[in-house]
């Protein structure tokens, strides 16, 4: 399967680091375009290191380089359920969305649940179906530099250097090589999530009875507010085949400021009187953890020099506004427009950033940094201390007054939810501010 | 309820350990950092905090997320790397 690159005197077009969507989108197209196309991963198999939670929402992107992709690809389920909940300790209040519109139930399909283990080897392997070479178990130290440009990678292995005319980075949120580059700097708490995540198994009729589901159909499930505790994050919970993806995202600066362990919210949050009943019975599969770089466009780092391009969580592209959470399919964008690019460079045979630029403009016809800059102001808001704490409590508590009938007069819905603000402390100067934050974050 | 404790979890991720760590940690350096912040972030619970104030870490049951570097206060008390190709944690499921 894996070619058995020699580090010493083989070269290559291209080099791509890392074997996620990113890397392996990218070395997909490079490979199909006829060039000749390194593609490294740290791991035992592709995969073998990547966490998502995941729902897949790149369905079309992948349809277009390979027809009907799913038949083959190893998906859970194509989700056709959504919920968002907003959570007080005792309460949980939803916006239950459900579909059999096109692309909900039926083919072309809109989202799939994945297992990142298993999807991103497949992917991978159909990079290396179009030629690309797979190096798998290989870590990327540094990059090896002419002057100001990049001209390869350097491995951890004896006499690791390997030479190519564009690297592309796609290793991760934690990327050595945009930082060893002087594209990134050093990111903040602030702007990083951990989410730590189980992978539940239950008997697939059960989870079909549960979630109401026929199928193969699939649900996704998103909470914000007690389920962190005071923590900024928030929980998701998704449907695989035979099992049950679930997990909390805590801000990596909310986990150090309020001394809170992040396996211990996820204890939290499987006991919520909410999610207690959707799990009960499951027995735990896999528990794991990865960084998700959560601030957007305010994250981004430069995303080229002289022989290099960044895409995927190398480069931020992770989308998180409460009602968007992507990743998947920005990384895969990413990986193809910086493809396209070298493509380009390695025809014109000019490698410099004044070919590389064009990555730029590439990104925005695939819709990655138009997205990023349209939602900029969206991540800042949701990690917000009100949306985080205060309006969850606040629609459970109106929710709570709202249907409980116990022969008092009935109040009208304003001073219902008046009398609801003022009990958990808030104000209606904040809440006129915070309209104001929505229409700029969210309405155009 | 699904209750696991933290050796049910950690039991279920797979390790290939490395003789040489990949992490370092300069328990000296902690000494006089106040916070300690990755004792409280570590999603595998793997910084000890010792009675003489400094931090003791174990390396085998790394996930590799890189919490600890970021959230590290004392400039270089956390040496991170990633490990040897092939080692450290794999997912199957995840």
């Amino acid at each position: 399967m894996s070619a058995n690159a020699n580090g010493r005197s083989e070269r290559f077009d291209v080099i791509i680091v890392g074997a996620g969507p990113a890397g392996s989108a990218a070395a997909l197209l490079c490979a199909r375009a006829g060039l000749k196309v390194l593609l490294i991963e740290r791991g035992e198999y592709p995969g073998a290191k990547n966490v998502s939670g995941a729902v897949f929402y790149g369905s079309a992107i992948v349809d277009a380089l390979i027809p009907n992709w799913w038949e083959q690809a190893p998906v859970e389920r194509h989700v056709c359920r959504r919920d968002l909940v907003l959570m007080s300790p005792t309460t949980a209040v939803s916006l239950d969305f459900r579909s059999a519109a096109p692309g909900y139930v039926a083919p072309p399909y809109n989202a799939f649940t994945i297992l990142r283990p298993k999807f991103d080897r497949w992917f991978a392997a159909q990079a290396e179906a179009a030629g690309a070479f797979l190096l798998t178990s290989t870590v990327v130290d540094d990059l090896l530099w002419e002057g100001s440009r990049v001209v390869g990678v350097k491995v951890r292995r004896d006499e690791g250097e390997v030479r190519g005319d564009v690297v592309i980075a796609c290793d991760g949120v934690n990327s050595w090589l945009a930082r060893k580059a002087g594209l990134q700097r050093e990111l903040e708490t602030h702007e990083l999530a951990l989410g730590v995540k189980e992978v539940i198994g239950l008997d697939e009729a059960v989870i079909r009875q549960r979630f109401h589901l026929n199928g193969e159909e699939g649900m996704a499930l998103e909470y914000l507010g007690a389920v962190t505790e005071e923590v900024h994050g928030g929980a998701f919970l998704y449907t695989n085949k035979t099992s049950l993806s679930l997990g909390v995202i805590a801000q990596l600066s909310s986990l150090v400021e309020h001394k809170k362990r992040p396996y211990d919210l996820l204890e939290t949050f499987k006991a919520h009187p909410a999610v207690a009943p959707l799990v009960r019975g499951g027995t735990l599969r896999e528990y794991s953890a990865h960084l998700i770089p959560e601030a957007g466009w305010k994250m981004i780092p430069d995303l080229y020099t002289d022989g290099m391009m960044v895409a995927g969580d190398a480069a931020g592209f992770c989308l998180s506004t409460g009602i968007y959470i992507e990743g998947i399919n920005y990384a895969m964008q990413s990986g193809l427009a910086a493809a396209e690019v070298a493509i380009d460079a390695c025809r014109r045979r000019d490698f410099s950033r004044s070919v590389l630029r064009l990555y730029l403009d590439a990104l925005r016809r695939r819709n990655v940094l138009t997205d990023f800059q349209a939602y900029r102001h969206a991540p800042s808001f949701v990690n917000g201390e009100r949306l985080q704490n205060l309006y969850p409590e606040l629609a459970a508590l109106a929710s709570e007054a709202l249907f409980r009938v116990d022969g008092n007069r009935k109040q009208k819905l304003l001073p219902l939810y008046w009398r609801s603000l003022r009990k958990v402390g808030g104000k209606p100067s904040h809440v006129l501010r915070d309209l104001y934050q929505v229409t700029r974050a969210y309405l155009w | 309820m699904v209750i696991t404790t933290h050796d049910e979890k950690i039991r279920t991720a797979r390790f290939k350990v490395d003789d040489r760590p990949h992490i370092v940690v300069d328990g000296e350096k902690c000494r006089s950092c106040a916070v300690q912040s990755c004792v409280t972030v570590c999603p595998a619970n793997l910084f000890v905090p010792l009675d003489d104030g400094s931090v003791l870490f174990n390396y085998e049951q790394c996930f590799e997320c890189g919490a600890c570097y970021f959230v590290c206060a004392e400039e270089g008390a956390i040496h991170w790397t990633y490990p040897r190709g092939g080692y450290g944690v794999t997912f199957r499921e995840s």
